[in-house]
């Protein structure tokens, strides 16, 4: 039913640390690896090894420049993928009910089996969480690793996203964010996380960690260093003869 | 977004058929027999064609009936339901012009109704995205709503009706258009707010997040063509009222037959850039807009 349930007992979702990301691009290589044999149809490329590559994926990390008010110009890798809006208009504009969210745990998913392929949940989508797969013609998005997490047959460090568990510098975080008291949700409070475009209404579940502020530049940009002591008199000398 | 041939064939058709019907429904087209036949089959042949083009875009058509359970709360889904709901209504009153069966004309009263019932719902597939600011827009349904009746007019309604149909839709074109190209920034999306990171300052793209195109490049970000959107709007409005306009002023009844057409070749440009034209959020992490 692709009406919205009215509460969720979990929020699950995703807290994605922008001052730890480093870009490394391995969170998509692991939701890619896993959800190629997961949940639903793999997610399928085209023309993979030819000229024009072209594939479906859940996760891809953008690198943006941000440029403070005097302070050196500064990089952020953006992790992007489905935030698992509260109030996501991918669900409601589903015709057939393929497109769903979960009441017991928040999670937004695609029932493959009654999908027609019509894209209009995509157009829904703000933040371009969901791919069209070119294969299949089924809408692809992100789980959560649904087949992860509740996953008893896996050792139990691993029951989190693929992308959560590969992350090697700590940047993606996985919990409960509907529980104040969740390791989740007092990162997002300790560290000021935010929510993307709030102002079209989703509720997105998803939060990001900002970039810490970084202290003063240890020299001035392009202005000549002064040489001081033996090297200043070199410095001196050499400019004379 | 992607102006895909199968949704502009859908909108543009079915648009004009459910105008006609909805005229031939209420009377304002009196025929009867053979002449009713064929007219009521061109309106019914207009939508369903309209409609099974639009079947053409989905990945798996074979499912297409459950398009059809979701009307509490989709859009596309009401819009399956009151498309049928409208056909199958209207039949009586075509079946009653052809026969001479001599059924009242309210019944075809209520087919008209859910003509403009049908053509609001397929309005509101495009209105209601918040992701695409310059459909989110009540310009939207009045436009298509506009198409509707001027196009339906042009074959079944007074020609001084039919004119000044045609004349409000060259109007109601322009004036969705100005609105239209300011609705992005008044909607207030900017790179800066799409990642957050307008808190810390200006914010640029550094480097793309992959080398090869995708599928939300090539659905959402779709960039061809703008640049000709002044001379192709002209084209438009030529066709969908300048022409039509001309062709019905002269005193030959049987033009209505090629103004329809030039105002279809004319929907279906307006159509073009009503989604060439559009911008969807998504392309500010790509660094499409400022």
């Amino acid at each position: 039913m692709t009406c919205l349930p009215g509460k969720v007992d979990k929020a699950l979702g995703l807290v994605i640390d922008l001052d730890t990301c480093v870009g490394c691009q391995a969170c998509v290589t692991a939701c890619k690896g896993w959800n190629d044999q997961g949940y639903g149809v793999p997610l399928s490329d085209q023309n993979a090894y030819g000229a024009k590559p072209s594939g479906t994926f859940l996760n891809r990390v953008h690198s943006y420049e941000v440029q403070a008010e005097n302070a050196a110009p500064q990089v952020v890798n953006f992790p992007r993928s489905c935030l698992h809006c509260a109030d996501a208009p991918c669900v409601t504009v589903c015709p057939t009910g393929a497109s769903y969210k979960r009441s017991e745990d928040g999670i937004v998913l695609v029932n493959e089996d009654a999908c027609i392929g019509c894209g209009l949940c995509a157009w829904a989508c703000p933040y371009g969480a969901r791919e069209m797969d070119a294969d299949a013609g089924v809408m692809k998005k992100c789980t959560l690793c649904v087949d992860r997490i509740y996953n008893t047959h896996l050792p139990e460090e691993d029951r989190e996203p693929a992308c959560v568990r590969t992350c090697p510098t700590g940047a993606r975080h996985f919990g409960d964010l509907s529980d104040p008291t969740s390791k989740v949700s007092q990162l997002v409070e300790a560290r000021g996380g935010y929510a993307l475009m709030p102002e079209l209404g989703t509720k997105p579940v998803n939060r990001y960690l900002p970039p810490r502020k970084k202290g003063a530049v240890a020299a001035p940009v392009l202005e000549p260093l002064e040489a001081k002591g033996l090297a200043g008199w070199l410095d001196r000398i050499l400019g004379k003869i | 977004m992607n102006p895909a041939p199968s949704v502009i064939i859908f909108t543009t058709l079915s648009g004009a058929g459910f105008g006609f019907l909805a005229y031939l429904a209420l009377g304002i087209l009196t025929v009867a027999g053979w002449p009713a036949f064929f007219l009521w089959a061109l309106g019914y042949g207009l939508a369903v064609v309209g409609l099974l083009a639009s079947a053409f875009h989905l990945g798996n058509p074979q499912r297409a009936l459950l398009a059809f359970t979701q009307w509490r709360s989709s859009w596309l889904s009401r819009e399956a339901w009151a498309a049928v709901a409208t056909l199958i209504l209207l039949a009586p009153m075509a079946l009653s012009d052809w026969l001479g069966l001599g059924l009242p004309r309210w019944i075809g009263g209520i087919g008209a109704v859910l003509c403009v019932a049908t053509l609001l719902c397929t309005s509101m597939i495009y209105t209601q995205l918040k992701s695409v600011p310059r459909w989110h827009d009540p310009m939207t349904p009045v436009t298509f709503l506009a198409f509707a009746a001027a196009g339906g007019a042009i074959l079944a309604a007074p020609k001084l009706v039919a004119i000044a149909l045609c004349l409000l839709l060259a109007a109601v074109l322009a004036y969705g258009w100005k609105r239209g190209d300011t609705a992005f920034a008044r909607a207030g999306q900017t790179i800066g707010s799409a990642t957050g990171l307008d808190r810390l300052g200006e914010t640029k793209v550094f480097e793309p997040a992959h080398t090869a195109g995708n599928y939300l490049m090539r659905e959402m970000i779709y960039v061809v063509g703008r640049r000709h959107v002044a001379k192709l709007r002209v084209i438009a409005l030529g066709l969908v009222t300048a022409l039509p306009v001309i062709l019905l002023a002269l005193p030959f009844p049987a033009l209505a037959a090629p103004a329809f057409v030039l105002h279809l070749a004319g929907a279906a440009c307006a159509r073009w850039l009503f989604f060439a034209q559009a911008e969807h959020v998504v392309g500010l992490y790509y660094g499409a807009r400022g």
